[in-house]
């Protein structure tokens, strides 16, 4: 009897027919694209997106020149040269970060002491030239100030499992 | 009436009127084939298809054809320029000028001439022309590669075809497509009657038009894009139009044979619906058919797809003849 109901599943073409239908019950299923310059999917607390430099409330840069991030840097795109500041505060007077040779693994946010570097949510910071890419001190302290109330957010998110 | 509008010219220029008011609808069907295509497929497969050109993205298909037309025309050095070019041109040409035979509705054809089928079958059989003469002027083993197999994938199928036909010509005792019509407006629509065939017509005409799971001369997994490789902008573009048309028309032939053509549905004659709709409602549903067949299955295999055509559908075809014309014998149904 097996031939038989192999022979009438062949030629009634049936696993061809319930193929069909399975597509077709998909037609009416909810599609799962998000449309994505106007609608974006969730992203993690910890995403490791664009870095950006922070400051205090009262607008005292965090940063104290430690160099951890620069040494722990596996793709040594940080580059960080200090002097003590005329009021005796051991500041940068620069910070760079090749965002070419960035990995974004999240070391440097990682290695910081006081939460000066962090890696934020923003991924949409691509550029028409190379230069543009070699981020300074002055653009990750704007980054910083951008995106400020979204960065401490994500540090608070966050928090309970550190 | 004066004496000019009898002439041949008038003639003439009736012709080229009803010429463009079935050419110009086609190549709109065409585009917006491309659209339904890319809209059928992606919702099946949880997709949102094209939907940044104009609202829904319906103006896609111009930009298409836009963007193919303002592309340069590369012809490979080696290539053999003249035949290189007519190919596409001759796939596309032969696409409409079948149209020439197909009924719309009662009495709307432009040449209501006796051997409709047989005309409809050369001009798909001419076909594979195009397809093999664009796979040798290339000069390139892909497109080669690509020629040779449609050759012989729509011969093969042609055959079945063939036979499929003649079952159906038994019961209406004509080749005048308007007869084929006349004749299921009597009984019933010959779906009924012939569903194996019915289903066999369908498939090959898959493999006729090289549509998945039949799209081997394209295979893009091991030929790249076959016969069309070497093609770029207004070449390539008739080409995909002439692939498009050709499913439109076997679409509409199978309405036709199977499906009565430009007759209502059964109990719906009241409603008056122009024949012509009915037609394309009809040319739709094959066509959405199409469409879904090419989300649902992956690609033949090469020997499987001469298995399935020499083996199966041909002898299938071959004894459904014989029986449809013992039938019809013994029944004294025969049409005289």
């Amino acid at each position: 009897m097996s031939f038989l109901s192999r022979g009438a599943r062949d030629w009634f073409l049936l696993e061809l027919f319930s193929g069909m239908a399975l597509t077709f019950r998909y037609m009416f299923k909810p599609c799962v694209t998000i449309n994505y310059p106007y609608e974006k999917g969730p992203l993690s607390p910890r995403f490791r997106g664009e870095h950006a430099l922070r400051r205090y409330p009262n607008g005292e840069e965090r940063c104290i020149a430690c160099k951890l991030c620069e040494a722990i840097c596996p793709a040594q795109a940080i580059t960080i040269e200090a002097e003590p500041r005329d009021d005796g505060s051991r500041r940068t007077r620069r910070y760079d970060i090749d965002m070419t040779k960035c990995i974004y693994c999240g070391f440097c946010q990682e290695s910081c002491p006081v939460d000066a570097i962090v890696e934020g949510a923003n991924f949409e910071f691509a550029t028409e030239t190379r230069a543009e890419l070699m981020y300074d001190k002055a653009k990750l302290l704007a980054n910083g100030d951008r995106w400020e109330p979204e960065l401490a957010a994500r540090i608070a998110a966050d928090a309970p499992y550190r | 009436m004066a004496e000019w509008m009898t002439g041949p010219i008038w003639y003439v220029a009736i012709k080229i009127a009803e010429i463009l008011v079935i050419v110009v609808p086609m190549l709109l069907a065409v585009a917006y084939l491309t659209y339904a295509e890319r809209k059928v497929i992606a919702v099946m497969q949880l997709r949102k298809g094209p939907n940044v050109v104009g609202p829904f993205g319906l103006l896609q298909p111009l930009a298409d054809g836009a963007k193919l037309f303002l592309k340069e025309t590369v012809i490979p050095t080696d290539a053999s320029k003249a035949v290189f070019l007519i190919a596409p041109a001759l796939t596309f040409i032969l696409a409409l000028v079948a149209w020439a035979v197909v009924p719309f509705a009662d009495g709307w054809v432009v040449a209501d001439i006796n051997v409709g089928v047989l005309y409809l079958f050369a001009i798909s059989s001419l076909g594979v022309y195009g397809i093999i003469m664009a796979g040798w002027a290339s000069n390139s083993k892909y497109a080669f590669l690509g020629g040779l197999r449609s050759a012989a994938q729509m011969v093969s199928y042609e055959v079945s075809i063939g036979f499929v036909l003649i079952s159906v010509l038994l019961c209406v005792g004509s080749l005048n497509l308007s007869d084929i019509v006349h004749a299921q407006e009597k009984g019933v629509w010959f779906v009924l009657p012939h569903l194996p065939l019915f289903v066999i017509f369908f498939i090959s005409g898959l493999a006729e038009t090289n549509r998945s799971p039949f799209d081997l001369p394209e295979a893009e997994a091991e030929l790249v894009s076959g016969y069309n490789v070497e093609y770029s902008s207004m070449p390539f573009a008739l080409f995909f139009l002439g692939e498009y048309a050709n499913m439109i028309l076997m679409s509409g032939m199978i309405s036709i044979l199977f499906l009565g053509g430009w007759l209502p549905l059964p109990y719906l004659g009241w409603l008056h619906i122009p024949g012509v709709i009915w037609f394309a409602l009809k040319i739709a549903f094959i066509l959405f058919g199409f469409l879904w067949v090419r989300a649902t299955f992956p690609r033949y295999r090469y020997d499987q797809l001469m298995r399935l055509g020499w083996k199966i559908f041909l002898p299938f075809s071959l004894g459904w003849l014989v029986l449809t014309a013992s039938v019809l014998e013994f029944t004294g149904l025969l049409p005289k």
